[in-house]
């Protein structure tokens, strides 16, 4: 085992900074510019500050500045684990890299086939921000994938792959495939392609946005019940919702943990099914 | 007489956003069957668990697609419709 010098410890800190800065940062953000308000409330994104544009002002909002905190600290993530990478593993991180990689490439070469192995990178890389965004709510910041401007992005990316791998089988292919079994289904064959993307995005959004939504009304369910049934105790303890404590937890590991991870792992899992499916098949 | 306008549009919606949830049935009877199937094939397979727990979660996410369907169109009724549709009926009437 080699000794680390001082310049290794000086990177491998300001990588795990860059890993933990952005999601501090923004939770800061969060808490400076988040206006007072009685209670609990269900509300989208909130809007930072808009960029005047010709046709329409662009809204800068909390769930892109979380999103882009998420690929900074994926990056961060990424460039600390592949530090002095070595033929024979020496160091646990490398270990761990390898092993993730392996399940990775694995699993695309078994939901693919071969021929798609080059998409183990950007399958892992959907997944991998999907599922992070989701996190991001443990931290009490707006989680990116309960807005669906964000995956619609993604779904939309998806889609424009999907296109050009049914292109590769020709533009006449491609369009002859609307008349599938025969000419009077094309309107139909038309909507379930534009049915895809609009599905995914709105299976991930809903599913993490329902999350939301039921967490904040249980929570402010429980302040209402703990201000009725311990608002007799004196001074600022009658003001503390102590109900709150337990359960609002216990349904963040369902919502945030469970349903988060399982829909990142769906999102990347029907990416691989719709790209597969969709390429004409190989001549062999 | 605006009021009574108002209370119609907020009573709408509501009703829509219930209505909409009806939807929560299909999936429900839907995912149920595939994790019945799933148990009973763990049960005759136990070897199989893990890649038939895989298949069964993927299908009941695709099953749950349409009761989220009607999430979002409930979601949209109860925190978006009202203040657009009062919003369109003060525009209408030049308030």
């Amino acid at each position: 085992m080699s000794r680390k010098t001082a310049k290794d410890r000086l990177v491998d800190l300001g990588l795990i900074l860059m890993m933990v800065l952005p999601f501090v940062l923004a939770m800061m953000l969060k808490i400076l510019t988040k206006p007072y308000e009685q209670g609990i409330s269900v509300s989208g994104a909130q809007v930072y500050f808009t960029i005047p544009m010709p046709i329409q002002d662009l809204p800068i909002t909390e769930s892109q500045v979380v999103s882009l905190c998420v690929i900074v600290s994926i990056l961060g993530l990424c460039l600390f684990m592949t530090r002095n990478l070595k033929v024979v593993p020496q160091t646990k991180r490398q270990i761990i890299v390898e092993f993730i990689v392996e399940k990775a490439t694995s699993f695309v070469n078994g939901n693919m086939g071969k021929r798609f192995a080059a998409f183990g990178p950007f399958v892992a890389a959907i997944m991998a921000l999907s599922a992070f965004s989701s996190l991001s709510s443990l931290l009490g910041l707006y989680p990116p994938t309960s807005d669906i401007n964000i995956v619609a992005g993604w779904a939309i990316l998806v889609f424009i792959l999907i296109t050009y791998y049914k292109l590769q089988g020709g533009v006449l292919n491609y369009i002859k495939g609307f008349a599938e079994p025969f000419a009077l289904f094309a309107p139909f064959n038309v909507i379930s392609e534009f049915a895809t993307p609009v599905s995914m995005a709105f299976r991930h959004y809903g599913n993490v946005l329902s999350g939301v939504v039921i967490s904040t009304l249980i929570a402010a369910g429980l302040q209402g019940l703990s201000r009725l049934v311990l608002g007799w105790l004196p001074g600022v303890l009658g003001n503390i919702p102590f109900l709150q404590i337990g359960l609002p937890a216990v349904l963040s590991l369902y919502f945030d943990l469970f349903s988060g991870l399982l829909q990142a792992f769906i999102f990347a899992m029907l990416t691989m099914l719709y790209i597969s499916t969709g390429a004409p098949e190989e001549e062999a | 007489m605006l009021e009574l306008a108002i209370g119609i549009i907020l009573g709408g919606c509501a009703l829509g956003a219930g209505c909409a949830m009806i939807a929560g049935i299909g999936p429900g009877i839907g995912e149920g069957n595939a994790v019945a199937k799933a148990c009973e094939a763990i049960g005759r397979q136990p070897e199989c668990k893990g890649s038939v727990t895989t298949t069964m979660l993927m299908g009941c996410a695709v099953a749950e697609t349409t009761g989220l369907y009607a999430l979002v169109i409930a979601i949209l009724l109860i925190f978006v419709a009202p203040k657009l549709l009062v919003g369109v009926l003060m525009g209408a009437l030049g308030l």
